[in-house]
């Protein structure tokens, strides 16, 4: 039998993903990059549900998963819409050129 | 059966909101369709709120959630339906303001309408909430509507920005806040808000990831209430957004998160403790957010002192009254719950009812929001300049005004659960917030206007205006109607 790998890596793994996804968030400059990186911590998000649901043996993580994937879609179709409106008012999508309002 | 009387404000105001989309289809030449039925819609829900609030409490949904449909998923009680019953309130005064102001930006499009509908279901589903997935929801729900009408007048780019900013920062921490409910359930194994409190007394839990998850989901809902340290897309996005869209996501908007705050905190911080560790949990939690809410009342008033722009200062002010109704949790006793019932009816007067006449006296390029510009209003616009010293004083806490009380159930709540500092600095902050309220009704009512004009405009806002006003003297006057409504809620 192979050993299983213990819950710790998996959340490990899923803590590492959200710390480059905040990081993400906190230093670049485009807002395309920012949205992706944005998506990466709900990847992480999924990944720690999807390992908790697997050890505990219950289903109500999985389902969450699906949730959160859902609503990301709605949500990046409604982020990359406001990207375009932004594009089409100023020619730029990076943030530290959109600073008519103090940030 | 009982079951679906229970749910009917939930199904009556998705049911509008999705007839509001498909009268946009069906109907191409008129406006006017999308816009009653969403007034329609809003009134329906209302009285269905009222009517299911009116039930007996005896149906097994209530006192036994596992056997209804739901299974514990959607919580039927008094607060659910008073929070309703406020969000369609809000939203129906905000739709009668909002046609003249879009009309005047040319950005009258009919998804506007059904939009804030959609908005007011999320909003709806946070309350209802019983289960970690229902926040999740209600919460994005309302949220990306709301990024969505924060750019809705889309060639004015300062509203562009200002989208782009709550989107960006509204995901983020919505990321904050997935991970710490991934770390709850972890550390839990449950993500039913009713059997969190059970793993603690059985002591069937893993303390570390729930320190990790209790810390990630304060974080989150610290963003959508807009509280200290993660308060500063609020003044950008409130400035930025039309203004009517303001006033509704200030008051209906972190209504909801609050109620969501609540909802969570009530989970994680029994108010029986079982057992030495989830006492010690429960205690650093509180005291917690008891500092998050002193430094939110804090920054939010002295930041306020100094801004030039009307909606700024508001918006600024707007951060230091999600201060005052953090006590309310932080209390953690029935005063402080009905304090945020109480206080969440008087501000959603007062402040919807300030950025309508913002809203009115606002010119087609939005340029005429500063401080000076009301100067010697109360000549050229009597009525408004009345009304808005009204709301001016009720948000600074004046007696007679619906909002004195509201300050005075959550103070008296916190010193009752014995923070007594924290009052103190509710009280000085208060007292700083005092001056730029009086200012603006200063500069309408004893300077000079110097030639400045603002459009004429007449229309249905004058009902949205009637509703705030008499709203706020009513519950100011005899607060004890409220009360006795609001008591035995929770």
């Amino acid at each position: 039998m192979l050993p299983i790998v213990p819950l710790g890596y998996y959340l490990g793994l899923s803590a590492i993903i959200f710390i480059i996804g905040s990081i993400g968030v906190m230093t670049r400059r485009s807002a395309i990059i920012i949205f992706m990186s944005i998506e990466l911590m709900l990847n992480s998000v999924n990944l720690a549900f999807v390992s908790f649901s697997s050890f505990l043996g219950d289903t109500t993580g999985q389902i969450f998963v699906f949730f959160i994937m859902s609503v990301a879609a709605a949500e990046s179709a409604v982020g990359l819409a406001i990207i375009i409106a932004l594009f089409r008012n100023k020619q730029t999508i990076y943030v530290d050129e959109v600073n008519l309002m103090r940030w | 059966m009982a079951e679906m009387q229970l749910l009917l404000p939930l199904i009556s105001i998705s049911s509008f909101a999705l007839l509001a989309v498909l009268s946009d289809a069906f109907t191409r030449k008129t406006k006017e369709i999308t816009y009653y039925v969403s007034l329609i819609g809003l009134i329906v829900t209302s009285i269905t709120a009222i009517y299911a609030m009116a039930l007996p409490a005896n149906t097994s949904a209530l006192t036994n959630p596992l056997d209804s449909i739901s299974k514990g998923m959607v919580v039927f009680g008094g607060y659910t339906y008073f929070f309703d019953i406020l969000f369609c309130l809000s939203a129906f005064m905000t739709i009668l303001a909002s046609r003249d102001y879009l009309t005047k930006a040319y950005t009258e499009y009919k998804e506007y309408y059904s939009l804030i509908l959609f908005s007011v279901s999320g909003m709806m589903m946070i309350a209802h909430a019983g289960n970690l997935v229902m926040i999740f929801i209600g919460i994005e729900t309302m949220s990306i509507p709301f990024y969505i009408l924060t750019g809705f007048i889309r060639n004015r780019y300062r509203s562009v920005e200002s989208a782009l900013k709550y989107f960006l920062l509204g995901s983020f921490a919505t990321g904050f806040l997935l991970y710490g409910m991934a770390m709850i359930y972890g550390a839990t194994g449950t993500t039913d808000l009713a059997l969190i409190p059970l793993k603690f007394k059985e002591l069937t839990f893993n303390p570390t990831y729930l320190s990790i998850g209790i810390g990630l989901i304060i974080i989150g809902l610290s963003f959508k209430v807009a509280a200290f340290p993660f308060h500063q897309w609020a003044p950008d996005v409130y400035e930025g957004a039309p203004t009517v869209i303001t006033g509704f996501m200030s008051t209906a908007g972190k209504a909801a998160a609050l109620v969501g705050f609540i909802i969570i905190a009530r989970a994680l911080v029994p108010n029986v403790y079982f057992a030495a560790y989830s006492s010690r949990t429960a205690q650093s939690v509180q005291l917690v957010i008891a500092i998050i809410s002193a430094a939110t009342m804090l920054i939010g008033n002295i930041s306020a002192l100094v801004q030039k722009n009307i909606k700024r200062m508001l918006a600024y002010s707007s951060i230091a009254h999600a201060g005052y109704l953090l006590m309310g949790i932080v209390a953690n006793n029935q005063h402080g719950l009905n304090g945020i019932l109480f206080y969440s009816a008087a501000y959603l007067f007062m402040q919807i009812g300030a950025f309508i006449i913002i809203s009115v006296l606002e010119n087609a390029k939005a340029d005429n929001l500063d401080l000076d510009n009301y100067k010697g209003l109360y000549k050229t616009h009597p009525y408004l300049a009345a009304m808005l010293a009204m709301f001016m004083f009720s948000l600074a806490g004046i007696p007679p005004m619906g909002g004195f009380f509201g300050k005075y159930y959550l103070f008296a709540a916190a010193i009752e659960s014995g923070f007594v500092w924290l009052t103190i600095v509710a009280v000085i902050s208060s007292i700083i917030s005092v001056y730029f309220y009086i200012g603006l009704v200063l500069n309408m009512y004893f300077k000079e206007n110097d030639g400045e004009e603002f459009p004429d405009v007449k229309g249905a806002y004058i009902i949205s205006l009637l509703i705030a006003t008499v709203g706020i003297l009513v519950i100011g006057i005899y607060p004890s109607i409220l009360m006795d409504i609001i008591t035995g809620l929770w």
